[in-house]
């Protein structure tokens, strides 16, 4: 693989909101790392703190917000200590954003030109012409059509994928090193969908960035991202490379995600779901806050809450069935059937990787 | 990485779903929605002094029915426009003095009032007891507002109801009429109703209730369309129910909050119409009060007995804020969404 | 856009015209004739000036002939000042009356716009609990009490301002900031809710997340977004000022047609009262015409869709 840069790395973060009810303990611990050029895709339920990671990377959290412990390294700068005017550099230069619904992320009285060209008049003092006709390459580049003619359209005479790639092309304008995509494309038509991921994938091999993915979606993930972490209740529960979580799950809460997805060789109809509720951050529970949704709880998960074990080098789950006391249990089948597949392909790669490369050599 | 941490034996036993982990257990007391309001409206202060303050005002001035000071009517020229007097209280304008030629004298003094009378807030240019006329007057303007208001109530959600219920032709032909009734200034029309219906409460309560139904029949238009597509509603019109029951059974119920909020800022305007129209002589007339009157009144003898004019204006005023903050409260305990808007 | 305005301007005649033949017939029920004294005139003589108002003829034709005369402003005689057209007494009154308003609309509106701007970008604050305290008392009190409020402690007591007449800006200082209160307590209160939804929404983050500071981000975005809709409140608040001019004119001595409609009224003028009506409906309608124009010119969605539609 490519060398390995490390440009971001959240360690131990633990962010409360201090609202009206009491304090709620949005994410708690939360460590992972990017590297440059890769995808990273956090997947998890609405609340599982997802969204307060990214803003949080961004410099963008709620005045409520209070950071309890934990960094996030930028180079080698924590966002976290920086002032308010060293965020807004980085903020749509080094660092940006594409946000979930494009129906409202435009501000519908401003011409999209002007909007895309903003970040290049913020960050570059670029004069407003200049910037505009960069605005154009940028539209013409995230695929609008007749972009001369659309610069001075105003967001509401645009479809929904339409306005989705303006917000992309304003999140690309500074040729940005992170783009955190928060749900780009949940709120657009399924077809919609897998254009708006088509081109995102495009971009990022042309103007190499780093992506950090937020969904809840595991589907979307396989194609997109190259290392996964699953969150539930504002910690990371799971992470490893995309083939590792898809094929080799150890967290009973991947399992769940997995078997709630349809795939196509999902036999029957019956698409089972995790049952329950997410607990409530405002209290959560002693030891394991996905105890009372899980099949396979044991009596150490509401005493202690699991640490991290390894699986292999890049795969970790915080989870006691991994412990080697713990007793082996059954996976549903449907994992069954993975695991087995993921075998095979590991197989298949070994003896990929005996054969000499022929083929290679012929062209 | 945490292999190796030593833990308890029977750690690793297998719960069953007995052992006190319930998967749906939801951590919040569940409340009904009138219930949940509640709690959000006693959270404002503002509205919950207010509350107080109407609680005691229309005490005060409906109890002045069964006991007042003095009788509001009774005329006694000897007495005309003394200031306010307080029993053992000697600031200046609470003491009967008043300010004549450069010169504080006791204006109690030169009627021959004796010591043992007080008029809390003084006497108007008829020697009538000012609190008297005010308690009086203030329940006057309060019937008037509640008994306008319940008009314009009544009015405006049918109005809206059948509008939106009706939709098509018949709705754009109602809301027509509407636009036509909001492009004459509202003043105007209660005038002119005024001088047909000769002056006097019912007609005052009349014109009131005719020009103000138009916001309630808006807004309860908008709830109604909206409404109108909700599934429970199309499935109640599957089920045969006739249009009249299900705007009684599922239409009221949900309108209620936009009713409710909405009467609390009608009442306060119905004041304001009645005060106005009395402060300019075509409302209400003597020997009867409102506060428009008594403010009519006071206005007289404003540059040298200023507290005719002050009390009533202050008891207009603290009514007229405690409906609007308590209109304001009810509006963001029913609908939390708008508490950001504020 | 010219079918739009076409349709507009056909509802604005149509409304003029309904509310013309009401007043009409309404004043055709009243009590009360153009004669104080009737008993004392001979029969004759009530003959001489019925004819002299046209009351001779029957009602429809009246009716036509008022119909024909309003639209060239001849509205009668007036009953009051009988030797005066009533088009001269409103022609002579209605521009201190303007003045007035538009004075007060212009301050309400910008201080309302300032306050309630403030109070957003300041939510939770000092500042934001003025703004609300500031709304509720210009909702709350009315504006004649806050008119003599301003004329016993401004003109009286500290003798600033003149406390009536007309006859110079100073004499419309008090008046208008009367008058003012209502327009301005009731734009901040909208431009705070208008700008604490726009403050709360994702274009706004965006801006934010485009590394723009806060400030340029009300300067660029959130201004603009709040204040278009503000378009919509200025009919609702010239009703207001009208009807406080009313009473406001009244309290100040100030020779307007609001004070006017009130004399006539006192005074059973009808066609004053009916000219007056007439009026002030059409100053209304032309108001709220000139709104909808503005805000199709100002609001860049709606203007798309007229132009489609």
């Amino acid at each position: 693989m490519e060398s390995k840069e490390k440009i971001l790395e959240v360690k131990d973060l633990t962010i409360n909101f201090n609202t009206y009810a009491g304090t709620v303990k949005a994410i708690r611990d939360v460590s992972f790392d990017l590297n440059k050029g890769e995808t990273l895709a956090i997947v998890g339920e609405s609340g599982s703190g997802k969204t307060v990671t990214t803003r949080s990377i961004m410099g963008l959290n709620a005045s409520n917000a209070d950071v309890a412990k934990g960094s996030i390294m930028f180079h080698d700068k924590d966002i976290l200590k920086m002032s308010d005017k060293e965020i807004e550099a980085m903020r749509g230069a080094e660092i940006a954003e594409i946000f979930q619904d494009p129906m409202t992320s435009l501000d519908p009285t401003m011409k999209i030109g002007r909007q895309i060209a903003e970040p290049l008049m913020i960050h570059k003092g670029m004069k407003k012409d200049k910037a505009m006709s960069q605005a154009l390459e940028m539209m013409k580049l995230v695929g609008i059509t007749d972009a001369e003619h659309r610069i001075n359209d105003y967001p509401h005479q645009f479809s929904g994928g339409m306005r989705q790639r303006i917000v992309i092309a304003i999140a690309l304008i500074n040729y940005p090193e992170i783009i955190i995509a928060d749900e780009p494309t949940t709120a657009l038509d399924v077809t919609i969908q897998a254009q708006i991921l088509r081109l995102m994938k495009e971009l990022q091999d042309k103007i190499s960035t780093s992506i950090i993915f937020i969904t809840h979606d595991l589907g979307v993930v396989a194609g997109m991202a190259d290392r996964v972490a699953v969150m539930y209740a504002g910690k990371i529960v799971e992470f490893g490379t995309v083939d590792e979580i898809f094929y080799d799950p150890k967290h009973p809460y991947t399992w769940g995600l997995l078997n709630s997805m349809p795939t196509m060789d999902t036999a029957d109809d019956s698409l089972p779901s995790i049952p329950g509720t997410p607990p409530d951050l405002l209290d959560p529970p002693k030891g394991d806050s996905f105890a009372p949704r899980n099949a396979y709880a044991m009596k150490i998960d509401t005493e202690q809450e699991p640490p991290f074990f390894k699986v292999s080098d890049t795969h970790y789950a915080a989870t006691w069935l991994l412990h080697p006391d713990a007793p082996e249990v059954t996976p549903p089948a449907q994992i069954i059937e993975r695991q087995k597949k993921y075998k095979e392909m590991q197989q298949e790669l070994a003896e990929e990787a005996k054969k000499p490369v022929k083929e290679e050599e012929e062209l | 990485m945490a292999d190796e941490i030593k833990l308890p034996a029977g750690s690793f036993d297998k719960l069953t779903k007995g052992d006190n982990l319930d998967s749906e257990k939801i951590a919040a007391p569940s409340l009904t929605f009138a219930q949940d309001a509640w709690r959000r409206l006693k959270k404002n202060k503002g509205a919950v002094i207010s509350m107080w303050i109407l609680v005691f005002f229309f005490i005060l001035a409906f109890g002045s029915l069964i006991w007042s000071p003095h009788n509001p009517n009774a005329v006694n020229p000897q007495f005309a426009n003394l200031p306010p007097k307080w029993p053992g209280v000697g600031i200046n304008g609470f003491n009967g003095t008043l300010v004549q030629a450069g010169h504080r004298v006791n204006a109690y003094a030169q009627a021959g009032a004796g010591s043992s009378i007080h008029y809390w807030l003084g006497t108007d240019y008829l020697g009538r007891d000012l609190l008297s006329r005010i308690l009086f007057g203030t329940r006057i303007s309060l019937i008037i507002a509640v008994v306008a208001t319940f008009f314009d109530l009544t009015i405006g959600v049918t109005y809206g109801i059948f509008s939106g219920w009706k939709g098509g032709r018949v709705d754009t032909f109602m809301q027509r009429v509407i636009e036509i009734i909001l492009s004459i200034p509202n003043l105007v029309v209660i005038v002119l109703l005024i001088l047909i219906l000769k002056p006097g409460m019912t007609s005052i309560i009349l014109a009131i209730a005719f020009t103000g139904w138009t916001t309630m029949a808006r807004l309860v238009r908008a709830q109604t369309l909206e409404i109108k597509e909700q599934e429970y509603v199309l499935a109640a019109e599957t089920l045969g129910e006739s249009s009249w029951k299900i705007a009684f059974k599922h239409l009221l119920p949900n309108l209620s909050s936009v009713i409710i909020i909405q009467t609390m800022f009608t009442i306060p305007n119905a004041i304001f119409f009645e005060a106005l129209l009395s402060y300019i002589g075509i409302g209400i007339s003597s020997p009867k009060a409102s506060l428009g009157t008594l403010l009519n009144d006071g206005q007289k003898n404003f540059q040298f007995l200023p507290y005719q004019m002050w009390y009533p204006a202050i008891v207009l005023s603290i009514i007229m804020i405690a409906f609007n903050l308590f209109g304001d409260g009810l509006r963001d305990a029913f609908d939390p969404q708008s508490q950001s808007r504020g | 856009m010219a079918r739009y305005l076409g349709k507009r301007i056909f509802y604005l005649v149509l409304t003029l015209f309904i509310v013309t033949t009401l007043t009409f017939f309404l004043m055709k029920l009243m009590p009360g004739t153009p004669l104080t004294n009737q008993e004392k005139l001979s029969p004759s003589q009530i003959h001489l000036i019925y004819k002299q108002y046209g009351l001779d003829k029957p009602v429809w034709l009246q009716y036509i002939e008022y119909l024909i005369n309003a639209t060239h402003g001849d509205f009668g005689t007036s009953f009051q000042f009988s030797d005066q057209p009533v088009s001269y007494l409103i022609s002579s009154r209605i521009g201190a009356s303007i003045q007035l308003g538009v004075q007060a609309m212009v301050l309400g509106v910008i201080v309302g716009i300032v306050i309630g701007a403030f109070g957003a970008v300041k939510r939770n604050t000092w500042m934001d609990s003025a703004t609300t305290i500031i709304s509720i008392l210009g909702i709350s009190i009315p504006s004649f009490v806050l008119a003599v409020v301003l004329q016993y402690f401004i003109g009286l007591k500290l003798g600033w301002f003149p406390i009536a007449d007309w006859g110079g800006f100073s004499y419309t200082v008090l008046p208008t900031l009367a008058l003012a209160m209502a327009p301005l307590a009731e734009s901040a209160r909208f431009v705070r809710t208008e700008m604490v939804d726009v403050l709360s929404s994702d274009y706004i983050e965006l801006a934010r997340a485009k590394g723009m500071s806060k400030t340029g981000v009300i300067y660029h975005h959130a201004l603009r977004n709040s204040l278009i809709p503000l378009v919509t409140i200025i009919g609702p608040v010239a009703v207001n000022i009208m009807t406080g001019s009313m009473v406001i004119e009244n309290i100040f001595s100030i020779p307007g047609i609001g004070n006017q409609f009130v004399q006539s009224v006192l005074t059973n003028d009808y066609p004053t009262i009916m000219g007056l009506t007439i009026v002030y409906c059409f100053m209304l309608t032309v108001v709220l015409l000139l709104t909808d124009i503005v805000y199709g010119i100002i609001d860049p969605r709606i203007r798309i869709t007229e132009n489609r539609g």
